[in-house]
């Protein structure tokens, strides 16, 4: 299945204030693949995350999502296939209601009207939130806006699913049932955060970005132990892989 | 407020459309009236308090908001009993001038016509205002822009009641608090919101946006809806021709001499 | 500012609701052909802004009161005059609705007083004219400062034009002139230091913001705008008379005021004819109040150019129905409180 494939080649970006944010960044992630991208506030993840889905695009270099490059005229099926959830919930979930905010990405891909209410109400369901079908989205907790925000991309059945800092903002128990929730999933995950627990649960791989660059690109285990490494690019063991404090020993990694 | 119109009553099930319209008519016959005919106006409670009790609305709430909205027409009312003296009517053997008529007259009005309004949110929602709205031809643009208006007003209030929050702690004595850091302050919260527009531009981008915005009606305009709409417009419009007021009156008056 | 429903006649309230509809109609089609749909979350976004700017306020110095922020203008200059005028007007929407702060029929009134004037008018011919092509602090400065107090008081004014047509109020109209032109010159020489304040800060942040605005503008001919305003105010004052002659309120009752004559024919309606056989059996009653007629009189006439015929004429104000609009009002509130409860216990009982 090539089209779940995103392969990026020395992508360069610039922003027109001169800032150069990516500076040669080169992966390729398969099908299936659940990758977490870390690195220190401000060095690259986010600006790397808009070019996933063409929201920018490189200003050298190239760029693959599935069959087809990313470009002005391919934004359209770009969009389609790739589901990215922002950081913030407020920005995500615009609609007055949870119902007409799952619904707005499948109006707007052309769905006729009378499969939308089950396809809303089954993304919903799947991500545990059918009974907020009717609230305002403006009256849900964190950790409901959350799930929503995922519900809102799901209901367009993309091939990959893009988070940018899912756990930021969230109560310990709404973050474990979020990343429950994550685990289920099958798509093709690409996961920008600073939870580097969540990375462990959740990512098999981990890439680290520095000052726009990649430092790191490798199997999450070993890169997150790599104590000189993490702290080169801001970054601290997991609390999981560190000694106990009180009484010296180390956890396992997995439950 | 808001949860308000999430409950679920007969009243709150009806198409928005014929609540709007009925409380449109509603508002028409009530400011209709000559400043002086103060009786007539009673009748029209019957409207706001139907809303309120089917709809199951907090009834004083809405009171102590008609209240904390009162000054303004209270200003302008106030004048009246100062400039018009002519002494129109007696009660008893005291004279009762225009002016107080009137006054008491805007001041009904006003409670009829603020407490109608907020009760006719109370047990439809802004959405089902603004879906009414666009239903009955507003321009798709002005009920989008209400929509995200009303969306990102909840967001924007929190954000810069945090700002202030963090001056004020800071402040001391009025230092700190003029208008060489309100604007700064301002504008900081006014870049962030432009900032925040173009984020959730992004996530519209993300999801298919291309330029317009497909709501979906739940409502229906159906039988109960025109049962509904018939029915108030014709009390309304009855309410309007005669004074019932004066007839309920006279009949008591008859009943007892 | 805001002009409640108490206060207006339907003339009023209905035509300025027709002439901002038409405003909102004719802006979002000039927006649709211009507009990039970044703009859609933008204006929104600024809706809110305008809330929630509101809530923050600056201590006017020796004063001890404080100033916010007014709006129109800043809007004006960040989004452009279409974008402007509806987001204003989406604003004023949300505050009669839940902030009962203006009315629902005087929205008309409010969106052309807060909206039409900063936005299409103060904007274009005062800001733009000021700014010319070249940006400087200083003229940007002078230039947000003037357009807000001018905005505002061509806004009061319209106030009290409104108010005085509605024929509600009895201020009279130097008075009442009097009273709101200083009153806002005060409050639009704050709005414009505030409004002034947040411009030069964006301008020295992100000059882009406020200059980039320059070209969309430059369609809005002052021709066609005066055009459209002799339109609407040949529409305006056509709705306007066939209202006041339709309902004999606000306007024949200011005549009646300065001509000292009642001009109240009896209005063509059955129902007043109804309303007056009622009054003349109520007149059979023996009640004291009919044998009150006579001595209602004289007091009455302290205006001898106000004679007893006025009293008669108008059913409302007569003594034979004062008291029993007196006991009938207090009567149909009770029923109406009444059947309040109704409602509710039956549902009690239901549920």
């Amino acid at each position: 299945m090539s089209h779940h494939i995103i392969k990026a080649d020395e992508i360069h970006f610039t922003y027109p204030d001169g800032f150069h944010a990516l500076r040669g960044i080169s992966f390729l992630i398969t099908h299936g693949e659940s990758v977490a991208i870390v690195g220190a506030n401000g060095a690259g993840k986010s600006t790397l995350l808009l070019h996933l889905n063409g929201l920018l695009l490189p200003t050298q270099g190239g760029l693959r999502v599935g069959d087809y490059p990313v470009t002005k005229e391919t934004a359209h099926h770009i969009k389609r296939s790739v589901g990215m959830v922002f950081q913030n919930p407020d920005d995500q979930l615009f609609m007055p209601t949870v119902y007409d905010d799952v619904a707005f990405g499948p109006l707007n891909l052309g769905f006729p009207p009378e499969e939308i209410n089950g396809r809303v109400q089954q993304t919903l369901e799947t991500v545990g939130a059918a009974h907020l079908v009717n609230r305002p989205t403006h009256r849900l907790s964190g950790g409901e806006k959350r799930r929503v925000a995922i519900a809102t991309v799901l209901s367009m059945t993309p091939d990959i699913l893009i988070l940018d800092e899912p756990t930021s903002d969230l109560d310990p128990g709404a973050r474990r049932r979020l990343i429950e929730l994550l685990g289920t999933f099958h798509h093709t995950k690409i996961i920008a955060t600073h939870d580097l627990d969540m990375v462990l649960d959740l990512c098999e791989r981990t890439i680290i970005i520095n000052e726009g660059s990649i430092l790191a690109d490798g199997r999450s285990a070993e890169i997150l132990r790599d104590e000189a490494l993490l702290k080169k690019s801001s970054l601290e063991k997991p609390l999981r892989l560190q000694g106990c404090p009180v009484c010296g020993k180390k956890k396992k990694t997995r439950r | 407020m808001d949860l308000l119109s999430y409950r679920q009553t007969p009243v709150h099930r009806f198409d928005p459309r014929a609540k709007l319209i009925a409380t449109l008519i509603f508002l028409f016959c009530v400011v209709s009236f000559h400043k002086y005919q103060l009786s007539n106006l009673f009748p029209y409670f019957i409207f706001p308090v139907y809303l309120v009790s089917a709809g199951d609305i907090p009834a004083g709430y809405i009171m102590k908001k008609i209240i904390v909205v009162s000054p303004f027409a209270l200003m302008v009312a106030v004048f009246n009993p100062i400039f018009d003296t002519a002494v129109v009517s007696h009660v008893g053997h005291l004279g009762v001038t225009g002016g107080w008529i009137s006054f008491f007259s805007i001041m009904t009005r006003f409670a009829l016509t603020v407490g109608t309004a907020l009760a006719l949110i109370a047990c439809t929602g802004f959405y089902g205002i603004c879906n009414a709205l666009g239903r009955l031809g507003m321009p798709r643009v002005f009920v989008v822009q209400l929509l995200f208006l009303y969306r990102y007003l909840f967001v924007l209030v929190e954000e810069a009641a945090r700002m202030l929050r963090a001056r004020d702690l800071r402040s001391f004595e009025n230092r700190g608090r003029g208008l060489r850091v309100y604007g700064p302050l301002m504008g900081t919260l006014l870049l962030r919101s432009i900032d925040r527009a173009q984020k959730i531009h992004r996530a519209m981008v993300c999801r298919g946006f291309d330029g317009t915005i497909r709501i979906t009606g739940t409502h229906s305009f159906g039988m109960r809806e025109y049962v509904f709409l018939a029915l108030w417009t014709v009390m309304f419009i009855c309410f309007r021709l005669w004074n019932v007021s004066v007839l309920a009156g006279d009949f008591f008056v008859r009943l007892f001499s | 500012m805001h002009m409640a429903d108490a206060l207006i006649s339907p003339a009023v309230g209905g035509t300025m609701m027709a002439a901002s509809a038409g405003l909102i109609a004719y802006s979002a089609k000039k927006l649709k052909n211009e507009m990039d749909d970044s703009k859609v979350p933008l204006m929104g976004v600024m809706g809110a802004f305008i809330f929630a700017g509101q809530m923050i306020n600056f201590t006017i110095p020796a004063t001890g009161s404080s100033g916010h922020i007014g709006g129109g203008i800043l809007l004006a200059i960040l989004l452009g005059p279409w974008a402007a005028f509806l987001t204003i007007a989406s604003v004023l929407v949300v505050q009669a609705l839940f902030f009962a702060d203006g009315g629902l029929l005087a929205l008309g009134c409010n969106i052309f007083n807060l909206g039409f004037f900063p936005c299409l008018i103060i904007y274009p011919f005062v800001f733009k004219k000021i700014m010319g092509s070249s940006f400087t602090r200083g003229k940007l400065f002078f230039a947000t400062t003037l357009s807000a107090i001018l905005g505002l008081q061509l806004g009061a004014f319209c106030v009290v034009i409104e108010t005085l047509a509605s024929g509600i109020s009895e201020l009279p109209f130097g008075t009442f002139v009097l009273l709101m032109q200083p009153i806002h010159l005060a409050i639009g020489i704050v709005e414009g230091l505030a409004s002034a304040a947040v411009v030069l800060f964006i301008h020295t942040m992100q000059p882009e913001i406020i200059e980039g605005t320059k070209v969309s503008t430059s369609a809005l001919s002052f021709k066609k705008v005066l055009a459209t305003l002799v339109v609407l105010a040949a529409i305006t004052g056509g709705l306007f008379s066939w209202f006041a002659s339709a309902f004999p309120d606000g306007l024949e009752w200011s005549m009646f005021k300065t001509a000292g004559v009642e001009e109240l024919e009896k209005p063509k309606n059955p129902i007043y004819g109804i309303l007056e056989s009622i009054q003349e059996k109520t007149a059979f009653l023996p009640d004291y109040d009919f044998k009150a007629e006579p001595e209602a009189a004289p007091p009455a006439g302290e205006d001898p150019a106000a004679p007893e015929p006025e009293e008669a004429s108008w059913p409302a104000v007569s003594p034979g129905t004062s008291l029993s609009g007196i006991i009938g009002g207090a009567l149909t509130l009770i029923i109406a409180v009444l059947f309040g409860f109704a409602v509710r216990k039956r549902k009690v009982v239901e549920s």
